[in-house]
């Protein structure tokens, strides 16, 4: 029963993938092993492919994976019922599990202990976003393969973060979609 | 109904505006949520952002059933979460056919390497806000600072930085919260 498999295989990626969409990879690879739903590079193509359409990437590949295999066998009927079903096993353990920790925090939000591991698990929050942006800006200006040092600094991807981020310092009231929307536009002008 | 409804629709937009990972959310959040609306606090995102590293699931999700939660309960929480996975399942299985070409075209590819030198500026502009409310003395920038060192150098896993920091934050926090106040009881 394809889809009882794919609701308990997403159910269990779901519930074991700790911190984010990209923690859900390893149990997708393993899910394309046990039951041949695809192979390990249509897998890559996946994980690209929800990279760079819109939506947490976490949620584009259960959707995109369910679609995937439910299509193969079903048609295209069968493909919409398979993203709904990986999607909302997915998100079904987390959704169980933060609203009974999010119940329990605004019972005890005034407790001391509470109060202060947050004080102390805010600034670690910070460092580590400081982790996953240095990860994000790393594969952008830097060109793997370059024959001189020089070569492999991505100048023009340097110069368009520079001025976005002035613009955006600069011109507070703008929406993010916009930088978002100059970002594609110079990004095809320009040939990143 | 009304209430539930505008936090789907305010999740939806939220959820189609986000390229890439959770984080990636979270310039979004800021405006949406924190700015246009005082629905929360940008010490209660990260709040969220902490505990959704230790939990199940992927942070996107879990702050949006976090954010619901805290409006409306457990339906908030549903709706929300329903609202910022709506747009991957339409986009995706809409667009299905035709993504795989996408994949391999190259002004999409520019398009989207574009798109992501903006999504890192936004985090660093987000990031910068944080750091307003995050890191109040020496003790916080340390955390920060460690927290970044074992994580990006040392590559330890970011549940694992969230547990020692607790337990080991808290207890220089109350150590030291001792050590000043018998000084003050000294002076005085």
């Amino acid at each position: 029963m394809l889809y009882l498999n794919l609701f308990f295989e997403f159910l269990k990626t779901g519930l074991f993938s700790i911190g984010g969409g990209l923690a859900t990879i390893p149990f997708l690879m393993d899910m394309g092993e046990k039951f041949g739903w695809f192979s390990s590079e249509e897998l890559s193509n996946m994980i690209a492919v929800s990279e760079s359409t819109p939506g947490p990437i976490g949620i584009n590949m259960a959707t995109y994976v369910g679609y995937t295999t439910g299509s193969e066998e079903y048609g295209t009927v069968g493909g919409i019922l398979g993203a709904i079903v990986a999607t909302t096993a997915l998100i079904l353990p987390s959704l169980i599990v933060i609203m009974i920790i999010a119940g329990f925090l605004q019972k005890f939000k005034d407790n001391k202990l509470v109060k202060d591991t947050f004080y102390v698990l805010r600034p670690a929050v910070i460092g580590m976003l400081g982790v996953s942006l240095a990860s994000m800006i790393t594969p952008l200006v830097y060109i793997a393969g370059a024959a001189t040092l020089l070569g492999s600094i991505n100048y023009k991807a340097i110069i368009l973060f520079a001025l976005l981020l002035f613009g955006m310092l600069k011109f507070k009231k703008l929406h993010p979609i916009v930088f978002l929307a100059i970002g594609a536009v110079v990004g095809i002008i320009f040939k990143f | 109904m009304k209430e539930l409804l505008t936090l789907f629709g305010l999740f939806f937009k939220i959820g189609i505006m986000t390229f890439g990972g959770g984080y990636a959310m979270l310039p979004m959040l800021e405006r949406e949520l924190v700015t246009k609306r005082q629905y929360v606090t940008m010490e209660e995102i990260m709040d969220y952002f902490a505990v959704g590293q230790c939990t199940p699931g992927i942070i996107a999700v879990n702050t949006a059933t976090f954010i619901g939660f805290k409006r409306k309960g457990i339906m908030g929480g549903i709706f929300a979460t329903i609202g910022v996975v709506t747009p991957s399942v339409l986009i995706i299985t809409a667009l299905a056919s035709v993504l795989e070409l996408l994949a391999g075209n190259e002004i999409a590819a520019n398009a989207f390497a574009g798109i992501s030198v903006a999504v890192c500026a936004l985090i660093v502009q987000a990031i910068l806000k944080l750091i307003k409310s995050g890191i109040k003395d020496a003790f916080t920038l340390g955390i920060a600072l460690a927290a970044f060192v074992a994580s990006f150098l040392l590559g330890v896993s970011p549940i694992i930085v969230i547990l020692v920091t607790a337990v080991v934050g808290v207890i220089i926090k109350r150590v030291y919260e001792k050590l000043t106040s018998e000084k003050k009881e000294d002076a005085e």
